[in-house]
């Protein structure tokens, strides 16, 4: 899989190169600033991008605006995005235009070389892949919405990593539970929220997450 | 300060104009008093000097204070012309020493009462207003008495020339008596506007107040930095450091254990991880209380939008910003805001904030409005008395209204946040007409003007491009003067508006 790598710092990329070619991802440009970013993902289209927001020459969003814009040239262009810091509005802004295969992580994320490497893949084939940092926070700004409190605790944890991204199956590795029981708890998630349901993952975490931005309007 | 004071436009003349005589009567009637006490001052002022009794000096500056004071309340009241007191602020009271005695100078006293007295006298007599005060008071009785009959003297004497009957004085009457409202009306403001040529404080007492302000806030500035550091070296010593000393010898632990017990090694390196994930943790934690990054890397909009996100409040903010502001004054407004939202949602039971950030001219203007309950006093919330130090450092102010039952408002303003942005003082037409009039007043005034007026004076045979000279022959000499007037027109409305913005901008700067 033809992968652009965006750090600045120099060991950081380099244990990005080297983990992901250790998986099997072939890295066509690992670049360290905003313009040769956007140059590279023009030129190259990898199919997927690992871009970290701080950049030269600014060190302000370079990363992130370069990310952006190579996806209004060719849209749905699958980016992942690590940042020291996550927010949310950067998250919005990535997931505004609702096409998906986009990731949003903080740089700790990369300490579990699987879990990072899974949510490359995702992002790569058009998934989604939230930090749970941004989705905890943006639970936490809506909770004054009284549909979400109406849902149990299990629906809750459910919500909280089909927002992150997951399918049901990691979901139900993850919550020990069989993969119908997973089911059964997102369609109740999804009646309680009075959202349509869907059978494709990607659109279904992107519903999801319309939904928790979309109640703050 | 008002240049020119709005004459209220809502009653009918006839009420203005009686309030007017009415103030005026008042005016005169304390400018004859001001003749007693301008007598009984300036006694008090001969004992104090002449025969040694310096204690009705204090006395007599009193008397000189509330009158002059007075005088500033009734140009405030009566024509909304304010003027600030000038005086230096007060000595603090005498302190005893450990033994009880009172020091001066070389002189120790059992009771406080001669230095205080000393201190006091010092005060008043080293004070330029003191002097301002006794010339205005002075001055008034003519002055003042002047200004403030003219109206009673136009409606007396239109009332007498009337009454001759002669013709002509009839007529003179009438005039006097048709102005006489005119006059009436502006009285007051005429008097107020004497008032504050001595009343009010100099251009240097100003100065001065300026810089002992300025003096005070740069010292709790520092203080509150270096406050900041030093939680900051606390945070970073018992945190990211502590556990940076722990992640080493873990790994130390590890490595001895690699060869033995592969398993413990490997228990421990995952401790390691979890260790360094907490530590970054916490370091953003830091950073996001030192300077969020938002803000670093989009400024004061975007970084109070994500505010607003992570809020679990309705917070809806608009921003109209013209750049960034410098980054102190970024970050000062930030962490106002940021604190005012919090307030909201802690202490008024609020659940939706208006957060909305715009420029007036060169000043920054945060205006954060809640829909909780109200009631907030700056007295009692030391987190309002926060921001009220941190917004010292810019010369901002804080503006809080919280009637009980809410909505609450709170209003910042830092002057200078964008330097050289134009000066609001003119709207933006006027600004734009004061520029054209600048640019091309020369023209009516200069050829079609002056020089034209010149050719038809002397004959010239030439028309030349004198727009006045191609017209019929009765029109001419009224379009030249109408075009000098024009010129002149434009010169003085340019001038009058540039020095409009010259006060507004030193009102700004004191």
């Amino acid at each position: 899989m033809r992968v652009v790598i965006a750090e600045d710092l120099f060991l950081l990329r380099d244990g990005l190169v080297h983990l992901l070619r250790a998986h099997g991802f072939e890295i066509v440009a690992a670049v360290e600033s905003g313009p040769e970013l956007l140059k590279a993902l023009l030129d190259e289209r990898p199919e997927v991008a690992v871009v970290d927001v701080r950049l030269p020459p600014t060190f302000t969003d370079e990363g992130l605006q370069a990310a952006l814009a190579a996806r209004r040239s060719i849209p749905g262009l699958p980016v992942l995005v690590l940042s020291q810091h996550v927010e949310q509005l950067y998250a919005r802004e990535l997931l505004a235009d609702g096409t998906g295969g986009v990731g949003y992580l903080l740089k700790d994320r990369v300490f579990n070389a699987g879990q990072f490497v899974d949510a490359v893949r995702r992002v790569a084939g058009g998934g989604t892949a939230m930090d749970p940092d941004v989705i905890a926070r943006l639970l936490a700004s809506n909770a004054r919405n009284e549909p979400l409190g109406r849902l149990t605790p299990r629906e809750r944890e459910v919500l909280e990593l089909m927002a992150e991204g997951r399918s049901n199956a990691a979901i139900a590795q993850r919550l020990f539970l069989s993969e119908s029981a997973v089911a059964k708890h997102t369609a109740a998630i999804f009646a309680k929220l009075d959202l349509a349901v869907s059978d494709d993952d990607n659109r279904r975490v992107l519903a999801v997450l319309a939904y928790l931005n979309g109640t703050r309007k | 300060m008002t240049g020119a004071a709005p004459v209220p436009q809502t009653d009918p003349m006839i009420l203005r104009t009686l309030r007017g005589l009415g103030h005026s009567l008042a005016l005169v009637t304390l400018a004859v008093a001001d003749l007693a006490i301008a007598a009984l001052v300036v006694c008090l002022h001969a004992l104090s000097f002449g025969l040694g009794l310096v204690f009705l000096y204090p006395c007599s500056v009193r008397l000189l204070r509330s009158r002059c004071g007075q005088a500033r309340a009734l140009a405030e009241a009566w024509s909304e012309i304010p003027i600030a007191p000038p005086y230096r602020p007060a000595p603090p009271p005498p302190l005893p020493d450990r033994d009880g005695w009172y020091r001066e100078g070389s002189m120790r006293y059992r009771t406080s009462l001669v230095p205080r007295f000393n201190r006091e006298f010092d005060w008043m007599i080293r004070d330029p207003a003191t002097w301002r005060d006794f010339a205005w008071l002075v001055a008034n009785p003519v002055v003042g008495l002047a200004l403030a009959a003219a109206p009673l003297l136009m409606l007396g004497g239109g009332i007498v020339l009337i009454a001759t009957l002669a013709p002509l004085k009839v007529l003179a009457g009438l005039v006097l008596l048709a102005a006489m409202p005119w006059a009436a009306v502006r009285t007051p403001e005429m008097h107020a506007r004497w008032t504050r040529t001595l009343l009010r404080p100099t251009i240097r007492a100003r100065l001065d107040l300026q810089v002992k302000y300025l003096n005070r806030s740069r010292t709790e500035v520092v203080d509150a930095q270096a406050a900041e550091l030093r939680r900051i070296e606390r945070d970073l010593h018992d945190g990211a450091q502590a556990r940076l000393v722990a992640i080493g010898m873990t790994l130390g632990a590890a490595e001895e254990l690699v060869e033995s017990d592969p398993a413990a090694a490997r228990a421990l390196i995952a401790k390691v991880r979890e260790a360094s994930a907490a530590s970054l943790t916490e370091l953003r934690q830091l950073v996001r209380g030192i300077h969020p990054p938002v803000l670093a890397e989009r400024g004061l909009g975007d970084a109070v939008r994500a505010l607003a996100l992570d809020s679990s409040l309705d917070v809806m903010v608009a921003v109209d910003l013209p750049r960034r502001p410098e980054a102190p004054v970024e970050s000062a407004a930030y962490f106002v805001i940021s604190e005012l939202v919090a307030n909201a949602g802690r202490h008024s039971g609020a659940r939706s904030v208006t957060v909305d950030i715009s420029h007036r001219g060169p000043a920054l203007r945060v205006t954060v409005i809640d829909d909780g309950h109200g009631g907030a006093d700056p007295a009692r919330g030391s987190g309002l008395r926060g921001i009220e130090r941190r917004l010292a450092a810019f010369d901002g102010v804080l503006a809080l209204r919280s009637p009980v039952g809410g909505p609450t408002t709170a209003t910042v303003d830092i002057p200078r946040a964008f330097p050289g942005e134009p000066c609001s003082a003119l709207p933006v037409w006027r600004r734009r007409l004061v520029n054209i009039c600048w640019t091309l007043f020369w023209l009516p005034l200069f050829p079609q003007g002056l020089a034209a007026g010149a050719f038809k004076l002397f004959e010239m045979p030439e028309r030349s491009w004198f727009l006045a000279l191609y017209m019929p022959e009765r029109l001419q000499w009224p379009m030249i003067l109408g075009m000098i007037s024009l010129g002149a027109a434009m010169v003085v409305f340019a001038a009058q508006s540039l020095r409009a913005v010259k006060r507004a901008e030193l009102e700004a700067v004191t």
